[in-house]
């Protein structure tokens, strides 16, 4: 096979020559000046219409101005963006990048504690490896952030613990900004059998909490001290509550939990979550899903549909995207998830907004993802197409202020077996 | 390579009875519908009773159409009657009582088919009581087949049709050696799996390579534990199936001979797979992801004298593109997984696009998931994107054959299904759009000619018993809420 270069890819690899030499990747300080120009930019600070023929300067690592006809610094490298789209860095969803390398093996794998004890205070960010070969391979794919996500496991807890917001540029994670539990028949392994046991076993968790004086005996204890003050700091809004629930009824229970309790709820997976949209709106609970959950897996999700994100936005309730699995592959899904929410009826920038703007805001991280705006971190992406089609991908990515390699492990193992096969040799 | 010959070589046959079991195929004219062995005294069991209905001819006007043999017809009608494609061209005629569907800027394409689902053998909902896919006691279940494991009421058939799916191969798991038989199914609703069946489709056999069947079996303190002992396992199956099939070949030689001593073998519902397998009758599929691994099965199956129909899950078949192409062996992948296991570590999105670079190769898009059969089209659409990155473009007309007519010829249905020609059974699916993108819906299926979805006049309510009058389920169709 003859090895071809389209003007994309040709255009693509200028991209890349032009500004590692400028806005140079692996290089902290990124002094230099990068003009985008002609683009059509979906800032997604709102569900408006994206600006057409708009060019972006980027310095120091920043967004400095977004407006038609820039006058280009002396020093700028400009890239010619002839219409095609920029949006802010995407969401990697909520799951195991950097907290697993590989799925089956266990040592591997940080993201679930299995000690057999309610341990609200598991700071699943301490396990973190931002040199997993995973980030660089979702960063080239225009992934620039995610939530570093602790599951429940068989002897494990309902409260799965701490997790937070992540650059995929290398840096450390942000101070864990939410707890998450899980609820519904697949968590009845976790709580003695029942939902019903789900909700008294968080209730005694409050208490418990909420009363650190309370004298009980050991034996009766769900919590450890710091459980118990890292409970209590929640229950005082230090950060939301991500509740993994699908059922209809079991959101019901959560929301009258979260009005009963004062705190900041958050549904995730909510495949029935649209049954009781008005409710959501109402009580200003957000809803992660994925949007491609259409098949009843569990009885729990009885009422699963492709119309649920359409729905849920028109219910008027904050939507965002995240895979129901979280292997660490499925993050890259994510844009592909967000179209087909579109095909069955989600307005785009609301799509966008649920991989971009939206999870940013849940987790305590609006000011740095998920919009583009200036003077804020550059952290966005020049598409080749739509965004949110699989035939589109990124032209040059942005992260933490740094242009990124289109370089990664993938397209190593793809350039050395291209190499093979264009000499018959891949046998 | 025999490329046009799928019963392989005589070379497992080694006994003085080579000669009457089985001529060489590629050595002698091939008489199709002559089995390798005479025809059982009884039908083939379980047989299907799938009958297509009766429908009026269909006019698709003025679509772009992609046949699945290579050509894309732009402003091109296609005409089904009697179950068959009856003509593709410019401007052709309706009969009278034609249903007559513009499709002017629409997409017309094969019905699309997946080589590998587990619809019906784990079914939705997940629950303890559907777990049908793994006979996992016994490294080697060769005897029981996926078909009787297949519930018709899985609501994944349904999700699958809409997205264009009409032929499926449903195959047992993973977790043994070999898993057992598979079944090809039209996607059509029916009470019964037999009324799903495709008629005479051949059979496949499951087996497994990797890390499946050693951690299953090792963790029981069982062979196999380690891959030499995968490989140890299936040699001892094929020694057995081999003395089975030459037992076999005896009987019938003698019988034919009119010998009156002459005893039929005693039926071994493992071991007339297996030999089976041998003669070609099965075709094997065989899970596997390491390129080391398929080129050790490929010796595996020059040393018993079989040949492998397909590699699934073929996470690195782009390290081995040629040697897979110079077996004729296709190989069924995802588009974008990897990292799940460690032998899916080196999965990446261009493994689809370098192994159809390989001359005469035979790159198949598979599902493997309730969620990605009801999307091979952007399946498709990923690798082509990634391929187009790589500077190698991949043009419509190509792509759909990784879910048309590859998967068919794989499945042993491609004179039959997977392509827009006279004759050929009408699996048509009419597109909003291109395909190849995340927008396009399908928005007719048609299955031997009958609407079988039709995205302007859904069904009022679901196919599968199961969510029948199912209050949640009834609300979800229409959005209501309380």
């Amino acid at each position: 096979m003859t090895r071809r270069l389209l003007p994309g890819a040709a255009l693509a690899l200028l991209f890349v020559a032009c500004c590692t030499a400028t806005f140079a990747a692996d290089s902290p300080a990124a002094s230099r000046t990068l003009l985008i120009r002609n683009a059509t930019v979906h800032a997604a600070t709102d569900d408006g219409r994206p600006l057409p023929a708009t060019d972006l300067l980027l310095r120091d690592g920043r967004i400095a101005a977004i407006g038609p006809r820039l006058a280009a610094p002396a020093d700028a490298a400009v890239i010619e963006a002839a219409g095609r789209p920029v949006t802010p860095g995407i969401f990697g969803g909520l799951g195991r990048i950097g907290l697993e390398e590989i799925g089956l093996e266990s040592s591997t794998g940080d993201y679930a504690q299995r000690l057999g004890q309610m341990r609200p205070e598991f700071d699943v960010t301490l396990a973190y490896n931002p040199e997993s070969m995973s980030l660089g391979i979702h960063r080239a794919n225009g992934i620039t952030f995610s939530v570093l996500a602790p599951s429940s496991e068989s002897g494990g807890s309902l409260v799965s613990g701490l997790g937070a917001v992540v650059a995929l540029d290398g840096s450390a994670p942000a101070a864990p900004r939410a707890l998450f539990v899980d609820l519904g028949g697949d968590a009845n392994r976790l709580a003695g059998g029942s939902r019903a046991a789900q909700f008294m076993l968080l209730r005694q968790a409050i208490v418990e909490a909420r009363a650190p004086n309370l004298v009980i005996v050991h034996d009766e204890r769900l919590l450890t001290p710091s459980g118990r003050q890292v409970l209590l700091e929640f229950l005082q809004g230090s950060g939301p509550f991500v509740f993994d629930v699908d059922r209809a009824a079991d959101i019901r229970q959560v929301i009258a939990l979260a009005q009963r309790e004062k705190l900041r709820a958050v549904i995730r997976g909510g495949v029935e979550a649209w049954r009781v949209g008005a409710e959501l709106a109402a009580a200003k609970i957000p809803v992660i899903l994925d949007p491609l959950e259409n098949l009843p897996y569990s009885f729990d999700g009885l009422g699963a549909s492709l119309e649920s994100a359409a729905r849920l936005h028109a219910a008027g309730v904050v939507i965002a995207f995240s895979m129901r699995s979280a292997e660490v592959h499925d993050a890259g899904k994510l844009r592909q998830a967000a179209g087909n929410a579109v095909a069955h009826g989600l307005p785009w920038p609301a799509a966008l907004a649920a991989v971009t703007r939206a999870p940013a805001e849940i987790f305590g991280a609006g000011e740095r993802f998920g919009v583009l705006a200036p003077g804020r971190v550059a952290d966005l992406v020049l598409w080749s197409g739509d965004p949110l089609d699989v035939t589109s991908l990124p032209d040059l990515v942005v992260a933490g202020g740094v242009v990124q390699p289109a370089q990664s492990r993938h397209t190593a193992l793809r350039d050395r077996y291209q190499e093979r096969l264009g000499r018959g040799a891949a046998r | 390579m025999i490329r046009t010959c799928h019963r392989p070589a005589t070379r497992f046959v080694l006994g003085s009875v080579a000669a009457l079991t089985l001529a060489g195929c590629a050595a002698t004219p091939r008489v199709d519908s002559a089995p390798a062995t005479p025809a059982p005294a009884v039908p083939a069991p379980y047989p299907s009773t799938y009958v297509a209905p009766a429908a009026v001819p269909v006019l698709i006007r003025g679509a772009v159409v992609l046949t699945g043999t290579g050509a894309r017809l732009d402003n091109t009608d296609v005409l089904l009657a009697n179950g068959r494609v009856s003509a593709v061209g410019p401007s052709l005629t309706a009969p009278a009582g034609a249903r007559v569907i513009e499709a002017r800027g629409k997409w017309v394409t094969p019905g699309l088919i997946d080589v590998h689902s587990h619809l019906g053998v784990y079914p939705s909902p997940e629950v303890a009581a559907h777990d049908d896919g793994n006979e996992a006691t016994n490294p080697s279940t060769a005897q029981v087949w996926a078909e009787h494991s297949v519930w018709p009421q899985d609501p994944g058939f349904e999700a699958a049709l809409a997205g264009g799916v009409t032929t499926l191969q449903v195959l047992p798991g993973s977790a043994n050696l070999i898993g057992g038989r598979s079944v090809v199914l039209k996607n059509v609703n029916a009470a019964t799996y037999q009324g799903m069946k495709f008629p005479d489709a051949p059979q496949g056999l499951k087996m497994a390579c990797g890390e499946n069947p050693k951690r299953v079996y090792g963790s029981r303190r069982q062979s196999p534990a380690t891959r030499m002992g995968n490989v140890a396992g299936w040699r001892a199956q094929w020694i057995e199936a081999q003395e089975y099939a030459r037992d076999q070949a005896l009987y019938e030689s003698r019988r034919a001979a009119g010998a009156r001593d002459a005893r039929p073998v005693k039926r071994d519902l493992r071991l007339e797979t297996l030999a089976a397998a041998l003669r070609g009758e099965i075709r094997v599929h065989h899970h596997c992801y390491r390129a080391d691994e398929m080129a050790i099965v490929l010796d595996l199956a020059k040393e018993f004298g079989y040949r492998v129909t397909a590699f699934h899950h073929a996470v690195e078949a782009y390290k081995i593109s040629n040697l897979l192409a110079d077996n004729g062996t296709c190989a069924a992948m995802w588009a974008d997984w990897w990292g799940f296991k460690m032998e899916s570590y080196d999965g990446i999105p261009e493994n689809i696009a370098l192994v159809d670079g390989a001359p005469g190769s035979c790159a198949i898009v598979h599902s493997d998931s309730p969620e990605g059969i009801q999307r091979l089209n952007q399946e498709a659409a990923k690798a082509m994107a990634y391929s187009q990155r790589m500077g190698r473009p991949i043009a419509p007309e190509h792509a759909i054959r990784w879910i048309t007519t590859h998967a068919a010829r794989a499945i042993g249905v491609d004179e039959r299904t997977g392509s827009l020609e006279p004759g050929k059974m009408a699996d048509v699916v009419v597109w909003s759009g291109n395909p190849f993108s995340t927008r396009a819906l399908a928005e007719q299926v048609f299955i031997d000619g009958a609407l079988r979805l039709d995205r302007n006049a859904p069904r009022r309510e679901p196919e599968s018993d199961l969510l029948l009058g199912q209050p949640i389920v009834e609300a979800a169709r229409t959005g209501s809420t309380p």
